[in-house]
């Protein structure tokens, strides 16, 4: 195929000849085409089907407000489906396909639903298919999404990437059309620091697809020299193919670069940048955007918004038809006629909705005013136009106007209202605009090109000299008041067809009638029932004109009426760019513990916790699963030492003179007598009394602790010890330092720990029992000099150490720890054998501290002191808090010593139904045991203390199983702690 | 939103962490004779207010300040930045 509908003139490169396919088809284009204009270059009319009733569909647009024309571009995993053709720069090799049928695009099998219309009106599926009710997920939904829809997804991994930027500026100019233009000159000449976006890959926004002049030259070539002009100051960001879409608070606007779209491949670069633009002032001057009139079969490829067929002559040298006609209701429209005419194509007739005289003077076009198009006839492509008067014009394309509505939509994204604005038949920006924000050009209603240099001049200075820069004196470029009256005319009331208004969602006159009959006429309830102005284009062609005919049902102004809110994103933003490099793995930060090379060379297997990656057993040859590699772990430790990285605890320096009395505060027991060269249990709890974390809390010094705190709860129990440090106690002398990265800790236990740690601690530190008992601390050096911290502190319930050094020396440490136990049999032990030997020592962890449960459940009530201020411990005793009946936390067996007990079961007593009602209490963590040999569990059970020896059910409908157990102490290994104390 | 910390100047509002109402600053006397009602009041009962409200922001990714933000919950403006330590001692605290 040629390109019969190239003409003379246009910013493209005519001597560069590029291939692309549509559908398979080889066409050609140039560079500086959007592949929208390439399309109608060819002739190719039909671009797509429409949502709902699959009909015929062309180019309506030219630019992001494209409600027809989206496609599926490029191929498999770069497939990125719903792109707008009007905006998708042509490249060389380039491959669209069109979407929403099935069979090819002219033969589309699901264009019957156009014929069941009449049964697929507004709100349809909540009338339709309301019963049988279980039909709605199996059958309605599935088949209306096969049949409704947009693009379909490649299903396949983006390979592209994406990234985020920040950028600060003095002035963000958003839009660089003629007010945008004119205020980055103003405010770059002053000095400022001026960032200028604008969403198209051309600078100059409607200067690009006009005649008009600006300072004597075309307008296209003013802003080429705008362009020079701004490119040469450092002080300015010239950015093109970037979407400025939201405003957000302070001065913050997002906005989407679009870095490697117009090219065939992106060479690894980024394909999209999201950037966040600090702003100290803005300019807004993002433009207006035309909107349809409607009348019957105003649908057909080939009826386009009459300024954008003036963009594809003007722009691309491409006229969309060889036949033209111009409806419109406003002076505008005229431009299109005489723009055409002057380029060679036929205009056969400007169709005013007006009665009055011609706007300009249009060779070989009739003018017939007080008129208007009533129908149209051509299924694939228009043929013919049928006038109110019923003459019948033959034409293949029809250019139309109703108006244009200033692109409103960032001054409302911070609640800001429009107002409808009379004169211009056009809701402009409210009185209540985004902070720092000021709106210049056809975006605040200045609506011609010389209002919109000057405006975009005023603004600019208004906005640098409050910043303390010094106005341009220069004078702003000079322009013609374009011709602009325009009048309130928005569908043609006599058409019996078929009249849309939202062409992406196929929404028409019609189904806003019946809306209001109906009752949903609110703009909000108008938009929800008959979906007009949602998906990619959000209605900014169709949402105005469909307003005033609500407005005509219900007889209340167009202010009265309103619009429905404008919410970011201006444009769809894609997953991709939001998500930036935070995907897959990079979602979040891997932390690996200090010993983690030691491990992944000695066959551990790793877990995720949290950010952390840990060990989760070290598999040796021979083991069938992971629990074979767990039972010889607990049984190594417990026979004779073991050793685990336990660096994943929180650690936290205290210290000043207050250090004591603040950790009396902030844990539930008494922390004040504390000796030095001691640890203490500590248990935390929340302001309302319920338990928040445990850990411990070593005395170094006087006035120095070290603390513990769980894994999970790291970061926040500092957050809230730096709460009550700052805010509730802010003049106790104590600081806070949180250590758990600086100093690896490791955990040894057994009954050989103190053998083993004999051999790495320097000989010096006296290790005995009586030297460094169950409970002790101190500051050591290990390996010779390297200095080190040694706590006697038990998890796992065996005669057991942790030894801390400095990070750096984690990794080393653990060889050394491992090799000083090779005659005991040391064993590397991870997570899994650490919740083992805790279970089988009965205590509680984050199954436990579930944050609903108190001291009292956990059967440490005692520790909560009633003769301090700490927090928590006022609400702690709360009457319900503190029943009778209260559900304690003891042991569970199984009285079947075979069966496997399941985490989560609940407890019924035997012979009654195992429901809500019956229910006493649950299963909060099981293991099996090798030092047993069966399954154990912890769990909360009304009374559990007084209920030793009694058997009930454990139920877990879930699991769908039910095993009978036995009430026993937590402390299933060493009740009496003998072994701690060894 | 930017948050101007009284120390480091304009910071996003991304480095920090939000607590919620300053109120909690305003911890009861554990001693007081209806020191439940209190607690109780102190941990469930806060104002809801349309426009200026005084929150706790907490300068997490940074120098770890809590600080007490005046902001207007209609608008987002903010008016005014404290270290909430200041604000705790001028509302009386101290040990």
């Amino acid at each position: 195929m040629t390109q019969v509908n190239r003409i003379k003139g246009g910013q493209v490169d005519r001597d560069t000849t590029l291939d692309f396919t549509f559908n398979g088809k080889t066409m050609q284009g140039h560079p500086g085409d959007t592949l929208a204009s390439a399309l109608l270059a060819n002739g190719q009319r039909l671009v797509g089907r429409s949502f709902k009733y699959h009909r015929p569909r062309g180019i309506l647009t030219a630019g992001s407000e494209e409600p027809n024309a989206l496609v599926h571009l490029r191929t498999g995993a770069h497939l990125e489906s719903n792109t707008r053709a009007t905006v998708a720069e042509l490249y060389d090799g380039l491959s669209a396909t069109s979407q929403n049928h099935r069979g090819s695009l002219e033969f589309d099998l699901m264009a019957i639903t156009d014929m069941l219309s009449p049964f697929l009106s507004a709100g349809f599926y909540y009338k339709t298919f309301m019963w049988p009710k279980s039909f709605w997920e199996k059958v309605y939904e599935p088949a209306i999404r096969k049949s409704a829809g947009l693009g379909s997804l490649s299903m396949l991994e983006d390979p592209d990437s994406y990234d985020k930027g920040f950028l600060h500026c003095d002035l963000l100019v958003i839009g660089a059309g003629p007010a945008g233009l004119s205020a980055a000159l103003t405010a770059g000449r002053s000095g400022a620091r001026v960032i200028l976006a604008d969403e198209d890959f051309a600078i100059g926004g409607r200067l690009n697809a006009e005649t008009m002049e600006v300072d004597g030259m075309a307008g296209a070539d003013w802003a080429m020299q705008a362009v020079s002009e701004l490119a040469a100051m450092d002080n300015v960001r010239l950015m093109t193919r970037t979407t400025v879409y939201g405003a957000y608070d302070h001065g913050i606007y997002g906005a989407l670069e679009r870095c490697t779209d117009h090219l065939a491949s992106s060479g690894g670069k980024p394909r999209q940048i999201l950037w966040r633009i600090y702003s100290r002032r803005a300019v807004l001057a993002a433009g207006a955007t035309e909107r349809p009139i409607a009348f019957g079969n105003n649908d057909r490829p080939g009826i386009m918004l009459a300024g954008a067929v003036r963009t594809y002559a003007n722009r691309y040298g491409v006229t969309p038809g060889q036949q033209l006609a111009v409806f419109t209701n406003n002076d505008d429209g005229w431009r299109t006629a005489a723009d055409l005419a002057t380029k060679g194509v036929s205009v056969k007739a400007i169709i005013d909705t007006r009665d009055a005289p011609a706007v300009m003077d249009v060779p070989g076009a009739r003018h017939i005013r007080n008129a208007a198009v009533l129908n149209t006839t051509g299924r694939k492509g228009l043929k013919s136009i049928t006038l109110t008067d019923d003459q019948v014009i033959d034409v293949d394309c029809l250019a139309v106007s109703g108006g244009w509505s200033p692109n409103v939509h960032l001054t409302c994204h911070q609640r800001g209202r429009p107002e409808w604005r009379e004169d211009i038949c056009a809701f402009v920006p409210g009185r209540e605009l985004p902070p720092g924000m000021a709106v210049a050009g056809a975006a605040g209603g200045a609506m011609t090109l010389a209002a919109a240099l000057s405006e975009g001049r005023d603004l600019a200075n208004a906005q640098i000299r409050d910043l303390g820069f010094k106005a341009s004196r220069k004078a702003a470029p000079k322009a013609e008041d374009e011709p602009r009256e325009c009048s309130a005319f928005w569908h043609v009331r006599q058409t019996k067809n078929r009249a849309w208004l939202d062409q992406q969602n196929d929404v028409t006159v019609k189904d806003v009638k019946q809306a209001y009959r109906e009752g949903f006429r609110s703009v909000e309830h108008l938009k929800r029932y008959t979906t007009l102005g949602m998906a990619t284009d959000q209605g900014k062609t169709a949402n105005i004109p469909a307003l005033a005919i609500m407005a005509e049902c219900t007889g209340k102004s167009l202010q009265d009426t309103g619009t429905t809110i404008f919410r970011p994103p201006y444009t769809p933003i894609p997953l991709g760019a939001l998500g930036g490099r935070a995907r897959g793995k990079d979602f979040r930060p891997t932390r690996l513990t200090p010993s983690h090379e030691w491990a992944s060379a000695n066959g551990a297997t790793f877990v995720e916790v949290g950010n952390w990656l840990r060990a989760q057993w070290f598999a040796r040859p021979g083991e069938k699963g992971w629990r074979d590699s767990v039972d010889r772990e607990v049984e190594m430790t417990r026979a004779s030492v073991g050793i685990c990285d336990v660096t994943t605890l929180g650690k936290i320096d205290v210290q000043g003179k207050d250090a004591a009395e603040f950790l009396n505060k902030i844990y539930a027991n008494a922390f004040g007598k504390l000796a030095v060269g001691k640890v203490r249990y500590g248990l935390m709890l929340r302001e309302d009394g319920i338990c928040y974390d445990d850990g411990t809390a070593a005395r170094m010094s006087e006035n120095h602790f070290v603390m513990t705190t769980t894994t999970a709860n790291a970061v926040l129990v500092f957050r809230r010890m730096e709460f009550a440090r700052q805010c509730l106690w802010p003049d106790m002398d104590v600081h806070l330092i949180s250590t758990t990265d600086g100093w690896a800790q490791f955990a040894v236990a057994g009954p050989n720990a103190r053998n083993l740690l004999r051999k790495v601690v320097d000989e010096k530190h006296d290790l005995s029992n009586e030297a460094f008992p169950f409970m002790g601390c101190g500051e050591i050096s290990v390996c010779g000099g390297t200095p080190a911290r040694l706590f006697r502190i038990s998890f796992s319930g065996e005669l057991a150490y942790e030894v801390a050094v400095p990070a750096r020396y984690g990794n080393a440490m653990m060889a050394a720890l491992m090799q000083a136990g090779e005659e005991f049999d040391a064993v590397p032990y991870g997570t899994e054998a650490l919740g083992v030997m805790r279970i089988e020592k009965g205590h509680a962890a984050g199954n436990e501290l579930n944050g609903q449960t108190t001291a009292l459940n956990l059967g440490l009530g005692g520790m909560v002191s009633k003769k301090k201020d700490c927090i928590g411990n006022i609400l702690s005793e709360r009457p319900e808090m503190n029943r009778e009946d209260a559900i304690r936390l003891v042991g569970f067996q199984p009285v079947n010593k075979a069966e496997k007990l399941t985490a989560g079961a609940h407890f019924i007593t035997k012979g009654d139904e195992a429901n809500m009602d019956n229910d006493q209490g649950w299963m909060t963590s099981v293991a099996y045991s090798p030092n047993l040999g069966h399954s154990i569990g912890l769990g909360f059970i009304k009374r559990g203390h007084a209920r030793m020896g009694e058997t009930l059910r454990a139920v877990s409908p879930v699991h769908g199983t039910e095993v009978e157990v036995e009430i026993v102490s937590a402390h299933f290994i060493d009740p009496e702690g003998e072994r701690l104390r060894a | 939103m930017i948050i101007n910390h009284p120390h480091l100047g304009p910071r996003d509002a991304a480095e920090f962490v939000y607590l919620g109402d300053a109120s909690l600053i305003d911890r009861p006397d554990w001693q007081a004779e209806d020191a439940a009602e209190k607690f109780y009041e102190y941990g469930y009962l806060r104002d809801n207010p349309a426009g200026l409200h005084q929150e706790l922001w907490y300068h997490e990714q940074g120098d770890r300040s809590w600080l007490v933000v005046t902001r207007d919950t209609l608008t987002h403006e903010i008016s005014k930045v404290e270290l909430a330590r200041d604000v705790a001692r001028a509302r009386g605290r101290s040990k």
